[in-house]
């Protein structure tokens, strides 16, 4: 039973995690109709990335892929800024958020 | 505990992905959301990353999901029409998101040398961390501040009155006299 307490993880399963998280992610997006959750769908894609950098950076001992890490996070976070003000001027110009009914380029 | 920990917060990261996927509301997607993010922070202290799985719960957790959650407030996002997407996304969407999953899962299983994760030996501590963040990697550092900047910017540009539109006052709810873009 010790031995099953001190068991160490394959770093396969994190990757596979990490793919079904991606998966999960890329069906959200043609599944979800409504904007802010095909949005959310893309973070959750990001995430899923992040998670094998993270792991491949505990597999090889390198730390600059957990500093690419921390560079995804801020470009996520100013991707969700402007993405969000992009739905605000979206809902204002068409007072929907249904992705079907967004399907022209011009405001 | 460790393998007990993985299959608990992997667990958690799939069903609240799926979650993700069947709720009809955007507050519960964006919950969900907010729960696989976190359980990927448990994750990221199993892989001995455990400044990132501060900054995850912090960044990601808090505030990307508080924009998140503030906007569907804002809009007042109500229940989404289910339409199952359009034919080609039936068609050719679904078929494709199994192919990626498959050629992904074969990749992983196929490949050698693929080791093992355990906190024996692999912890980055935070100094480490900042060691090369703040000497060989300085200036990406600091053009993602620029970086920040300019999405602040943008992002007032967009949602403010003007839309961002130089050419008039096609805003409904905006001030007619304020909308060019000051």
């Amino acid at each position: 039973m010790s031995s099953f307490f001190s068991q160490e993880i394959p770093i396969s399963w994190y990757l596979l995690l990490s793919a079904v998280l991606f998966s999960l992610g890329v069906a959200g997006f043609l599944i979800k109709r409504n904007l802010i959750t095909v949005f959310m769908s893309i973070e959750l894609m990001l995430n899923a990335v992040n998670l094998s950098f993270v792991t491949f950076a505990h597999q090889w001992h390198a730390v600059k892929g957990q500093i690419f890490v921390l560079f995804v996070m801020v470009v996520a976070a100013a991707e969700a800024a402007v993405g969000l003000a992009i739905i605000i001027a979206v809902f204002r110009a068409r007072a929907t958020l249904a992705v079907d009914r967004i399907d022209l380029m011009k405001l | 505990m460790h393998l007990i920990l993985f299959f608990v917060f992997a667990g958690f990261c799939v069903a609240g992905a799926i979650n993700l996927l069947l709720q009809s509301h955007p507050i519960s997607s964006a919950l969900s959301l907010i729960v696989v993010m976190t359980s990927l922070a448990v994750l990221y202290l199993l892989l001995g990353a455990e400044f990132l799985a501060a900054a995850q719960v912090i960044v990601y957790a808090g505030a990307i999901m508080v924009l998140f959650t503030f906007v569907v407030m804002l809009l007042n996002a109500g229940r989404e029409e289910r339409t199952m997407g359009s034919r080609t996304a039936r068609k050719v969407g679904f078929p494709a998101v199994v192919a990626i999953l498959a050629v992904i899962a074969t990749v992983i299983l196929r490949a050698q040398g693929l080791g093992v994760a355990g906190l024996r030996d692999g912890i980055t501590s935070t100094t480490d961390l900042s060691k090369v963040l703040f000497t060989e990697l300085l200036l990406p550092f600091e053009v993602t501040s620029v970086l920040i900047l300019i999405a602040i910017l943008g992002a007032v540009a967009l949602a403010s009155h003007g839309d961002g539109n130089p050419h008039g006052n096609r805003d409904p709810y905006g001030n007619p006299e304020r909308t060019a873009g000051k």
